[in-house]
Formats: structure tokens, C-alpha cells, sequence
């Protein structure tokens, strides 16, 4: 059991939770993520780990489902069944020089994590953080802190530059070709930042967010088509080269358990009615 | 003649049992235990010992029976294996110690494995009376929490231990707890087996990936010696085009989430499960049996597709039996060429018919494809049980560790890495085989481990 030591809603429906977990503090390493089951008859979820201390991990998710909301529920003090971890590939420790990091949503908090230990590698950010509004616009200081140059857009306009993020990166593309390219975000943005810098052969990466069930290697649920063959975004990833993921399968496979989804959450709904 | 003739064990009608998750066999009564055990000849040189791979001292328990001591037959039992609810249930006896009965050549064996579950089924939840030796408080770790960690666990406990079990899930027990289907192996029988270990002293831990949580390294800086028994829980895939489409599962990820996460009890259970009306099942092993009936019970039409004969099968006997019973059909000499589908979702797998040819260098007919011979079985649903390969996690993080080109670990005759008081056992080494053969492995690996602290 792994107890819940504060919460903060960030967002609506956003929240920053802290978990007691000192052995997976000590062991994150940026790109890792942790794998969270919030109750005995609960399901695994994968979760983003925004930032460590000495005793504990700082989680952020979004409310988008039952898992999600349950934890979103949750009181301080309260007890998290199960959280495995860390998990996923760590992000190498490597110099490229210009790196253009764009977010999207939610994804702002594992972009966090990621700017960081790039800056702290030597390079130089180019942060492009989007979002559907301008109360959906997250860390912005803490991208700023590490980025040469931040570019907010907002979809409505509400903030920042009207527009998608990719808007954005057709701009900065269009000035100077940087070393690398990170997308984190819904996975349809993910595909269209690979599809604009595919032409340039711009290396480009994304941070996958595959339904996970073990995110140990062993199921084979979050398995993408890959080049030529098959990777498992648990362990192979979650960062993986945007231009080799199968798009076309990958996002049908998101989508696999809808109906399921929309039961366990119309019935969570009816229960706290 | 009673002789020739085994007491059969009650099981569920195939008709009533394909609704439900109940165990299929339902197991001997005092009454028919006494009877089978009469059967038993008591023979001065026995030879069903031997076919034991953890040499359960098969004739002394039988005996016990015999004279209606039943505790007694138990502890006979526990001298050699803590486990005895499990492997009553899941060994193939009839290539093990039941192979290896007399009363084998003159007509059917004697139920070994029945009444060993029978003896484990009557005494299991009673006080336990396992002798240890005085605790020494050396610490020792085990990795993974299958079988032969678990047997490498007991058998250390015993010895005066303080052993610490390392598991990935959130749950112990490795393939008994999400691999095997509750209909052959009830979990609450997975769960009280384990929990006995308590009773001796193991510490067990959970979510934690050794070569990620904590490294090989630092586990050896806290523990005297460790065991790795992380098995062989890396899913196989064909490669043939198609496979990621959606409604195509490997075994293990529905059977994780139809045993481990209870998706069989969706939405009261918060994990889903595709639940396809025409599910093609691919390969013949008992992962591929435990699938299919799996796939049965959620209520779809089930054909099993393997490219050899039946005589090839790797499954139990008694599970393909099973299998067939349940309505469950098969399509052998077939193989997998492609997925199609539409929408992203699985329509059909095209097959091509298969020959055998000529023996390969371990002795199996070589299946071979008849050109031209395609076509497609049309199915909402896949599920790839073709075999597994060890998990590489734990190489990523430990280079330094003597792995063979398919990535098992490579050990000495006393079950040593190349890691001076690292051991390993079970699927990681030897690459998928039984639970027995597992728990035989942690066993003597405990041995090893205990002779190694002691400088001996």
C-alpha cells in the first residue's frame, strides 16, 4: 500500500498527487514511468512520474476514465493499493544540441521531466506547449525555466498564439532544422509532428501511451508495429523513434476497449450520484 | 478387476462447466482415496519415485493413505515439496511419476497426482507443523515469485534463512497465479500455498522489478546470496503481417487479464477483455489449451490452429482431452501466414495447410508448407500462444550476467551463474518446461546456496 501524502488540482480535472514511495524515488531516472492499480479489483494503469524527492513521487494525470478518476477521488492519508515501478526505458544522456521540445495537454508533465535532464545535458531547448484552452495550459514556468525559447498556443486562442501545436512547429522548422524533435502528447499530434518532420529527416521522438497491462515485457498489450518489426513501448520505450512507429495500427489499438471504458465509467458515475 | 481399473475423479459436465470458472476436477473423497490407494502394490523396489522430479517418497504417503493416516501422508509429502495443492493439479503425471508405476503395464497407473491433491486438499488449511532449523538471520534473496523461487524460498526458510521473494506484479506466484486458469488451479489454493510461506518466515515483496527498482548489484550488497527464477515471461509473436491489429492478444496478456486481473468479472472488476464470438487460438501447448477454454467460458466458438499433427501436441493429454470435450475444435497441419482486418480490427487469418517431413535433429517431424494451399478462417478474435522467451529487463541492467543466445542464464552444475553467490533456476535457464520441473530446480538450488554461505 502506498499512501497518498497531498494532492493538487492543477488543472481542471488535472491533479499533481504525491505518493510515498521511497524505493521507486530513488531508482527514477527520467523517461521511467510507474504502473498504479488504486484498488484490490482495480485495473494496472501506466502513469507519468512528474518529479522525485528523497521519500516520494510526484504523479500527474488527467481524469479521463475510471482508474483515473478513482484516483482522483482519493483523500490524503488515503492508501494506493499497488504502485510498481520505475518502469519504461531512461532517456539517454546525450548532447544533440537544438532540440525542439513540443507538448501537448497533459503531456506538459512528462515533457517536464525530459526538459529538464536535456538541459541539464547541455542543450538548447525550443519548448512548443499547446493546449485546448488557456485554463489547460500546464507548467508553463517550469518549461520556461529550462527553454530558450517557449511558444504557447492555444487551440481557441485563449492564450498564446491561436492554433495547434504543430502550427507552431512549421514555423520553427521553417527558420532552422534542429538536431532532434520530442512530441509528447494525445497520439494523433504525436503522429502529425512525425509526419511534418519526416521530409526533413528530422530525428524525431515520441512518447508513446500505449494501454499497458504488466509494463514489465511480459503481456505484449502495448506492442507497436515497428520498421520492420514489433517493440513493446513498456520496456523498449516509452520514447520511441516517431518515424518508425505504425502509426496506422497504433491508434485503432488506443482505442480497443471504448465500449468498456464508457461502462466502468457510467457506472462509477451512477454510483457516487 | 479393481486392480486394472483407477477410481475416476468427479468433474463438472462440459456442458455446465464452459458457464462458469469452478474448477473442472473436483477431487476424491475420503472414500475414493482409500480405494485408489488400495491399488498401490507397495512394491519393496519402487519405481514411481524416480519419475518424481522432486522424488516425493510416493510409496510411503500411499501407505499412509492406505492405513487412513492422513496427516501423517501429508508431511510425508512436505518432506520433499511444499506445494503439493499445486502440483497434484497442474503436473503431467503421466510422463512423470504415473509413467513410471508397475501397475502402468498391466493397465492404469496409480492416481498419484489425485491423491497427493487429495492428501493437500484435506490437510492444507489445517495448523501447519513444518520443522525449521534455528534462524540464522542471513539474509537471502529470491527474484520472481514462481515456482522455483518459491521452492528455492521454502527450502531456504527451512533451513534457518531469512529469505526475502522479489516480485515484479502485484500479486505472488508467477504463472500459478496468472497464467494457469482458476478452472485447473483455483487461486485461493495458489494463494494459501504461498501464504504458508509466511508461516516459515519468508518476506515477500511485491511491485518490485529487480533491474529496475533495485539492480542485481545493489541486491547483492544486502543479501548474502540471491536466486534469479524471473522465468521465461516474454511473449512469442509469428511475425507475419497483420499481427498488431486489434482483437489479437498473446496468451499471456488474456490470461493475465482473465486470471490475474479478474477481467472474467468485468465491470465488478475494473479490467475489460475482448470477448470475440469466433476465436482463433494459435499453437498446441497447455498456454494454448488454457486459452482456449478460457476463451470458451467468455462464450466464443473456439478453433485451435497448430502446424503439426496431433501426435506433436506438447499439451497434457488430459487437456486437449478436456479441450474437446468443451466443444473446442481443432485445425491441425495449419499455419498462420497473415492477419487481415478491417478498421483496424482483426477479420480473418489466412492459413496455409502444412506436411510433415522428415525429423529434425531433436526427433519432431518438420512441418512444411503445401504451396498454394491458402485460405482464411474468418474470427473477431486471436490469441497467439506460440511460446515465451526469458524477459530482458534484468539484462539490460546486469551486462556482466553469462546469458546463451536465446537469453536464458547459464549456470554451473550447481546452479551458479557466473555471479560469485548468484544462483539461478526454472524457466530463466532452461526455457519453458513444467512447474515441477521448476520447483525441482529452486529446490536444489537452495541446496547449493545454503552450501555456498557455509563456505563448503
Amino acid at each position: 500500500m502506498y499512501e497518498l501524502v497531498s494532492k493538487e488540482l492543477i488543472a481542471p480535472e488535472i491533479w499533481k498527487i504525491k505518493v510515498r514511495a521511497p524505493h521507486i524515488a530513488k531508482a527514477y531516472k527520467p523517461g521511467n514511468f510507474v504502473v498504479v492499480l488504486p484498488h484490490e479489483r482495480g485495473e494496472r494503469i501506466p502513469l507519468t512520474v512528474f518529479d522525485t524527492d528523497q521519500e516520494n513521487i510526484y504523479i500527474v494525470f488527467q481524469e479521463v476514465g475510471k482508474s483515473t478518476r478513482l484516483l482522483g477521488k482519493m483523500d490524503v492519508g488515503d492508501q494506493i493499493q499497488d504502485v510498481m515501478g520505475p518502469t519504461g526505458h531512461e532517456f539517454p544522456s546525450q548532447k544533440f544540441g537544438n532540440v525542439v521540445l513540443v507538448a501537448g495537454g497533459v503531456g506538459a508533465a512528462t515533457a517536464v521531466p525530459l526538459g529538464r535532464h536535456l538541459h541539464a545535458c547541455g542543450n538548447q531547448i525550443t519548448t512548443i506547449l499547446g493546449a485546448r484552452n488557456k485554463d489547460l495550459v500546464l507548467f508553463e514556468k517550469e518549461l520556461e525555466s529550462i527553454s530558450e525559447k517557449l511558444i504557447i498556443t492555444t487551440d481557441d486562442g485563449s492564450y498564446g498564439t491561436k492554433g495547434f501545436v504543430t502550427d507552431a512547429l512549421k514555423e520553427v522548422l521553417s527558420t532552422k532544422l534542429p538536431d532532434l524533435v520530442i512530441a509528447i502528447g494525445p497520439a494523433r499530434m504525436m503522429k502529425a509532428v512525425s509526419d511534418l518532420t519526416k521530409p526533413s529527416a528530422i530525428k524525431t521522438l515520441v512518447s508513446l501511451n500505449s494501454i499497458m497491462v504488466c509494463g514489465t515485457g511480459m503481456c505484449g498489450a502495448c506492442r507497436v508495429g515497428y520498421g520492420e518489426t514489433t517493440v513493446l513501448t513498456c520496456i523498449d520505450g516509452p520514447e520511441l523513434d516517431g518515424h518508425s512507429v505504425d502509426w496506422n495500427t497504433l491508434l485503432p489499438r488506443l482505442n480497443m476497449y471504448k465500449e468498456e471504458e464508457a461502462i466502468s465509467l457510467s457506472l462509477l458515475d451512477n454510483e457516487s450520484r | 478387476m479393481p486392480l486394472k481399473d483407477r477410481i475416476p475423479m468427479p468433474e463438472q459436465d462440459p456442458k455446465l462447466r464452459i458457464t462458469n470458472f469452478d474448477e473442472v476436477a473436483l477431487g476424491y473423497t475420503e472414500e475414493q482415496a482409500l480405494m485408489e490407494a488400495s491399488r498401490c502394490l507397495q512394491c519393496p523396489n519402487p519405481t514411481c519415485i524416480q519419475g518424481c522430479p522432486v522424488n516425493i517418497d510416493i510409496k510411503a504417503f500411499i501407505g499412509l493413505i492406505q492405513e487412513g493416516k492422513f496427516t501423517e501422508g501429508y508431511y510425508k509429502i512436505k518432506e520433499k515439496n511444499n506445494f503439493p495443492a499445486m502440483t497434484g493439479r497442474v503436473c503431467p503425471q503421466e510422463t512423470q511419476c504415473e509413467a513410471s508405476c508397475v501397475l502402468a503395464k498391466m493397465g492404469k497407473p496409480i492416481a498419484i497426482g489425485r491423491l497427493e491433491r487429495f492428501l493437500a486438499d484435506h490437510e492444507m488449511y489445517k495448523p501447519q507443523q513444518i520443522e525449521t532449523e534455528k534462524k540464522n538471520h542471513i539474509p537471502v534473496a529470491c527474484v520472481g515469485t514462481g515456482p522455483a523461487s518459491l521452492a528455492a524460498a521454502a527450502n531456504l526458510a527451512k533451513k534457518g534463512y531469512e529469505v526475502h521473494l522479489f516480485e515484479a506484479l502485484h500479486l505472488p506466484g508467477g504463472v500459478l497465479s496468472y497464467g494457469i486458469p482458476e478452472f485447473r488451479l483455483p487461486k485461493k489454493i495458489v494463494n494459501h500455498e504461498i501464504m504458508l510461506l509466511s508461516d516459515l518466515g519468508v518476506f515477500i515483496h511485491t511491485d518490485v522489478i529487480v533491474g529496475k527498482t533495485y539492480t542485481l548489484q545493489q541486491l547483492r550488497r544486502e543479501f548474502k546470496s540471491i536466486f534469479l527464477g524471473t522465468g521465461a515471461g516474454a511473449p512469442l509473436l509469428l511475425g507475419v503481417p497483420g499481427e498488431n491489429l486489434n482483437g489479437i492478444f498473446t496468451a499471456n496478456e488474456f490470461l493475465i487479464r482473465v486470471n490475474l486481473m479478474k477481467a472474467y468479472r468485468f465491470p465488478e472488476f475494473d479490467t475489460p477483455i475482448k470477448k470475440g464470438k469466433e476465436v482463433v487460438v494459435v499453437g498446441a501447448g497447455n498456454v494454448a489449451m488454457d486459452a482456449a477454454r478460457t476463451a470458451r467460458r467468455l462464450g466464443a466458438n473456439v478453433t485451435i490452429v497448430y502446424r503439426r499433427s496431433r501426435a506433436e501436441m506438447p499439451s497434457r493429454a488430459e487437456e486437449v482431452q478436456h479441450a474437446e470435450e468443451e466443444g473446442i475444435h481443432m485445425k491441425l497441419l495449419t499455419n498462420p501466414v497473415a492477419f487481415h482486418g478491417k478498421d483496424g480490427w482483426v477479420q480473418s487469418v489466412e492459413v496455409v495447410s502444412m506436411q510433415l517431413g522428415s525429423p529434425d535433429e531433436r526427433g519432431r517431424r518438420k512441418p512444411i508448407p503445401i504451396e498454394g494451399s491458402n485460405y482464411e478462417i474468418y474470427c473477431d478474435q486471436v490469441i497467439v500462444a506460440i511460446g515465451t522467451t526469458p524477459n530482458p529487463i534484468l539484462k539490460y541492467s546486469t551486462p556482466e550476467l553469462l546469458l546463451t543466445p536465446h537469453g536464458n542464464i547459464v549456470v554451473d552444475e550447481q546452479y551458479q551463474t557466473n555471479i560469485p553467490g548468484v544462483f539461478a533456476g526454472g524457466d530463466i535457464v532452461t526455457g519453458s518446461a513444467t512447474v515441477i520441473e521448476a520447483l525441482g530446480a529452486g529446490k536444489k538450488a537452495a541446496i547449493y546456496i545454503d552450501k555456498f554461505i557455509k563456505g563448503a
